[in-house]
């Protein structure tokens, strides 16, 4: 992993790399507009989660953003590196700081999301 | 009627953005939260130098006979401390003794003072100083929309001023000079909201650009950055500076927020002085009360608790980047709770253990006894 056209991504700016086992981060959009990220607060391991459902929780400097599930499924791995090292979501949103991995429980979820171009245009739009 | 109200830019707006300043809304004025990030911008003040757009606060000029008259009336502060270029930092304070304003009072001379008044509140507190002046020999002026002001902070921050202004390095802290740049009549002050050693300099807004490019040049071998709203907040609640609308207020006392040293109450009377001294007395059931934590980032609002009470909840907090760790300020009660008593803190519906600290959180060189006083 991970170049963001092979990722797909949320309204609320997750991204999803699809799979088995789906990696759940954050977008390099959003970990700019979120600033200094200080603190991270991740599910855990089994945790059945929702599909939009708040998950986990980003804080930065100036505020705490929700992490929104992009799809269903069950936790099968966090990252401790990035609770341990939070500014790891600022240097690297698609790599070294991905935030967890779950084990989707209906597939046909992700195809829903945005593939990378819908993503900038998206942005694109919400700046406006 | 429209409700929409117009965001007011100041003279360094197109500045700030092609610095690379995020602009929001404060208080009605368009300002950068943050140009590199509030951490980098935060380590630099510590550390080297940077520079802030602070021209949303507000000037009054009070002049004439009775201009000291007015203002120690109207202060819980002794303006007789403030000889002509010293400033003092104050309480205007209203006749419950709550804060009108947090203000720093400068002497220019026996008969003219400059005060430097918050954003929010410059309106007020130019009614409120006319208001008592009533009938003074007096003038009072709110010139908040003539001038501009800059703040340049850190610890190498005077060394910059060694070419550009010698004298302001004579300057102890809160002293103030006037001295004529661009070929404009500008005030020099050694004080800032950061909690290191620095200058403010309030210029009228023809200048203003030409000043920050010349503090940008001068800092260039300091690295000096701008500075965005974000860490101005992070340094201030580290060095335990109030924060005017968040952790004072019409209503809470200088002795609630915990800052009794302002309080002269042997200098003769002053609006509100009856109450100050009867707390002085009996003591006071709430104070603005230091807390860290790890575990979390505490956040204005959240509730404070000890041994499972509710004991207040926090009127400022954030992640402190000197100390690494959540800090807060709020009203608690007991009033009297000692540094180091294990309390928890509410975030986000899970108690997160913390414990009651002493402010200022962080001393920067702001608070150092000795200061830059130039080369030799």
């Amino acid at each position: 992993m991970s170049k963001p056209e092979e990722l797909k991504y949320t309204k609320t700016h997750e991204y999803i790399h699809p799979g088995a086992e789906t990696i759940v981060g954050i977008s390099d959009h959003a970990q700019h507009e979120m600033g200094d990220v200080v603190f991270v607060e991740l599910p855990r391991v089994g945790q059945k989660l929702e599909k939009e459902k708040p998950c986990a929780v980003v804080e930065s400097v100036k505020s705490a953003f929700d992490i929104y599930s992009p799809v269903s499924g069950e936790v099968t791995a966090v990252n401790d590196a990035v609770t341990g090292e939070p500014a790891l979501l600022n240097q690297s949103p698609l790599e070294n700081g991905w935030l967890f991995k779950l084990k989707p429980s209906n597939p046909a979820e992700a195809d829903a999301l945005m593939d990378w171009a819908a993503y900038q245009e998206f942005v694109k739009q919400a700046a406006h | 009627m429209s409700t929409a109200t117009t965001v007011r830019r100041t003279a360094l707006n197109e500045t700030m953005r092609k610095a690379g300043g995020k602009m929001v809304d404060f208080h009605g004025w368009e300002l950068p939260i943050e140009f590199a990030g509030i951490l980098k911008e935060h380590e630099a003040v510590r550390n080297s130098a940077g520079i802030f757009d602070v021209s949303h606060m507000g000037q009054v000029f009070v002049t004439g006979a009775d201009a000291f008259k007015l203002l120690q009336i109207t202060n819980a502060n002794d303006l007789r401390k403030a000889t002509p270029g010293k400033g003092v930092y104050s309480h205007v304070t209203n006749e419950k003794a709550g804060l009108v304003d947090d203000i720093i009072a400068f002497c220019l001379a026996a008969d003219r003072y400059l005060v430097i008044v918050n954003a929010t509140t410059s309106t007020k507190d130019y009614e409120w100083f006319k208001a008592q002046a009533a009938k003074m020999y007096v003038k009072v002026e709110n010139k908040s929309d003539d001038y501009s002001m800059i703040a340049i902070q850190g610890p190498n921050v005077p060394k910059m001023f060694d070419t550009f202004a010698p004298e302001a390095l004579k300057l102890p802290r809160f002293g103030i000079v006037e001295k004529d740049l661009h070929g404009e009549h500008c005030y020099i002050s050694r004080t800032g909201y950061t909690g290191e050693d620095g200058f403010e300099i309030t210029a009228p807004h023809s200048i203003i650009n030409k000043l920050w490019d010349e503090m940008m040049e001068l800092g260039k071998p300091y690295n000096i950055v701008p500075c965005g709203l974000g860490c101005r907040d992070t340094l201030r609640l580290e060095s335990g500076y109030l924060l005017y609308g968040s952790d004072v207020d019409d209503v809470h006392t200088t002795y609630e927020s915990g800052y009794g040293w302002v309080v002269s109450l042997d200098k003769g009377e002053f609006i509100g002085r009856s109450i100050l001294a009867d707390q002085k007395a009996n003591g006071v059931k709430v104070r603005l009360t230091g807390l860290t934590l790890t575990g979390g980032v505490p956040r204005t609002g959240c509730k404070v608790f000890l041994d499972g009470k509710e004991i207040g909840e926090l009127n400022s907090a954030t992640y402190s980047p000197t100390l690494k760790k959540g800090i807060g300020v709020g009203y608690m009660t007991p009033p009297d709770l000692k540094p180091g008593t294990p309390v928890e803190v509410e975030i986000r519906g899970r108690r997160v253990k913390g414990e009651i600290a002493r402010t200022p959180f962080h001393k920067g060189t702001a608070f150092s006894k000795v200061l830059y006083t130039g080369k030799q």
